[in-house]
């Protein structure tokens, strides 16, 4: 594999986080996830896997969010809280 | 902080440092409230900004802003598994000033322009997140913020707060937005040698080429891919109606791989190391979409309102126009002493009557191509075959390869289904 080929996490590597202390996502009803969405949109969708079904419960990586938003349009059960991370915090795009 | 000013402006992207810009020149107190670490900590496009409307706000900026190459080339490529169709103009007039576009690193563009607005008396924050628009008997008085008495007050606020404008939400300006009305956006940059990048899009120094890819870039989505070249890098990314991602049960960043990896966009990036990996929204909703504007007290400009154009990948052009006709209103307003609804409206007019509300109006049916695949996922590939059809020297006689063609554009459908199809494209896009 060559340097211009990249996983995911590789690709989420090259970009600056700082994180939060606390999630600026937030599962509103963890059992709608559980019972209700046999698909997991958020889990196909998000493009940074923040997150993560881990067999029994939603995972949320929040760390790596690139706040884009597609998360909260996106759960067809309006399921996801979405807020900003506090201000200076989360994503830093350094180029474009 | 719980100071008034006349105006706060919520964002510092290029519709609320246009805002910002045109308001303290006036010689307004305007403050700008921006979350980022810097602006642009969280900005996010392709890259290409147009000229004219950032003349608009300051003549000549190209002579001392961060921009990297002027765009002398632009290429839509209608891709399929191993081939493409390929148009393109190429015009040296793009390659001197006054110029036509550039592209642009937005961390950078857009750090320098908000210090131009400081420059001209902005107080610009950053940091800070607007928690919420405080409202008095029907009318904005100003925002809460996350600082600890982090209330201010002004005569007017602008929510320049971007695609998922929670304030506007808030507000009741709009309801939360559908998928097919958003658009997402992955990218990386990928460092590239200058002389690499002019050679293989044959290029001088100073010259700029783009590539809009349609068709295979996306998977047969409605959206776009696109390659842009900076001085020493290269813009890589795909766009995509978030209904088709989640429709197909597409991961966004495969589709970005899958790009990277084809093989007619391989050798333009070869060698190349990537520096960032990059997602965003785009609001792809058009003219329906655009949500309440104006209230009592408040503007709404830029991706918050929802003022992209799709089809010419135009958005930071007219979120500039938007944030400048937005101050023209306020300065208006200052004068008369009146920020109601009822004043401030002459923003909503303005940009009804400006290239923004008439582009949006033009192609407010766009979603037709979201709403029947056919036209990328089948068309464009039959249009390929056709074109490889035609380029083939085989001894078969012109006329016969004729009718092959068109058989090939139709196969499986009838003509009338395809010329219904086609017909109603036109009534689109005309």
């Amino acid at each position: 594999m060559s340097k211009l080929d990249t996983t995911l996490e590789e690709k989420q590597y090259l970009t600056r986080f700082k994180a939060d202390t606390k999630s600026h996502l937030t599962v509103l009803d963890y059992d709608i996830c559980a019972t209700k969405c046999p698909d997991k949109l958020c889990t196909i969708f998000c493009p940074a896997e923040v997150y993560k079904w881990e067999g029994t419960r939603m995972q949320v990586g929040y760390e790596g969010c690139h706040e884009c938003g597609s998360c909260r349009i996106g759960c067809p059960y309006q399921n996801i809280k979405w807020e900003y991370p506090t201000g200076g915090l989360g994503i830093v795009f350094r180029l474009a | 902080m719980s100071e008034k000013f006349d105006v706060i402006v919520v964002g510092a992207g290029p519709a609320g440092t246009s805002c910002a810009y045109e308001c303290a020149k006036a010689g307004l107190n305007v403050i700008q409230i921006e979350r980022g670490e810097y602006p642009g900590a969280k900005n996010v496009m392709g890259g290409v900004l147009y000229r004219k409307q950032m003349e608009d706000i300051i003549p000549e900026f190209w002579k001392e802003a961060p921009v990297e190459r002027p765009v002398i080339e632009q290429r839509l490529m209608m891709l399929d598994k191993e081939s493409a169709i390929t148009i393109g103009y190429k015009g040296l007039e793009f390659a001197r000033e006054p110029y036509n576009a550039f592209t642009v690193l937005r961390s950078k563009f857009d750090q320098w322009f908000a210090s131009k607005a400081v420059e001209q008396g902005s107080l610009l924050i950053t940091e800070t997140v607007v928690l919420e628009v405080i409202v008095e008997d029907g009318r904005v008085i100003g925002v809460r913020t996350d600082r600890p008495d982090g209330d201010v007050y002004a005569d007017v606020v602008v929510l320049a707060d971007g695609v998922n404008s929670l304030l506007g939400k808030q507000l009741g300006f709009h309801k939360e937005l559908r998928p097919d009305e958003v658009a997402l956006a992955v990218m990386e940059v990928i460092n590239l040698p200058a002389e690499r990048i002019e050679e293989r899009f044959n290029l001088e120094p100073n010259q700029g080429c783009t590539y809009e890819i349609f068709g295979d870039g996306t998977n047969g989505i409605l959206g776009t891919a696109f390659i842009y070249t900076n001085k020493e890098s290269i813009n890589i990314g795909v766009g995509a109606m978030l209904s088709g991602m989640i429709r197909e049960r597409l991961r966004p960043h495969d589709l970005l791989d899958r790009l990277k990896s084809h093989p007619l966009i391989r050798p333009l990036i070869k060698g190349g190391e990537p520096q960032e990996y990059l997602a965003h929204l785009i609001p792809e909703g058009g003219f329906r979409s655009i949500p309440k504007i104006v209230g009592n007290g408040v503007l709404v400009v830029g991706d918050a309102a929802q003022f992209v154009n799709g089809v010419h990948r135009e958005g930071s052009n007219m979120a500039m126009t938007s944030g400048r006709l937005a101050a023209e209103t306020i300065i208006m307003a200052k004068e008369a002493g009146d920020f109601s609804e009822n004043m401030l409206d002459s923003y909503r007019i303005k940009v009804l009557d400006s290239f923004i509300g008439k582009d949006l109006k033009k192609y407010e049916d766009i979603h037709l191509f979201e709403k029947n695949p056919q036209y990328f996922k089948e068309y464009l590939p039959a249009l390929n075959r056709a074109a490889s059809e035609f380029f083939t020297v085989d001894g078969t006689p012109k006329k016969e390869k004729q009718k092959k063609m068109l058989q090939l554009m139709t196969q499986s459908k009838s003509k009338l289904k395809v010329i219904n199809d086609l017909y109603k494209a036109w009534r689109v896009m005309k």
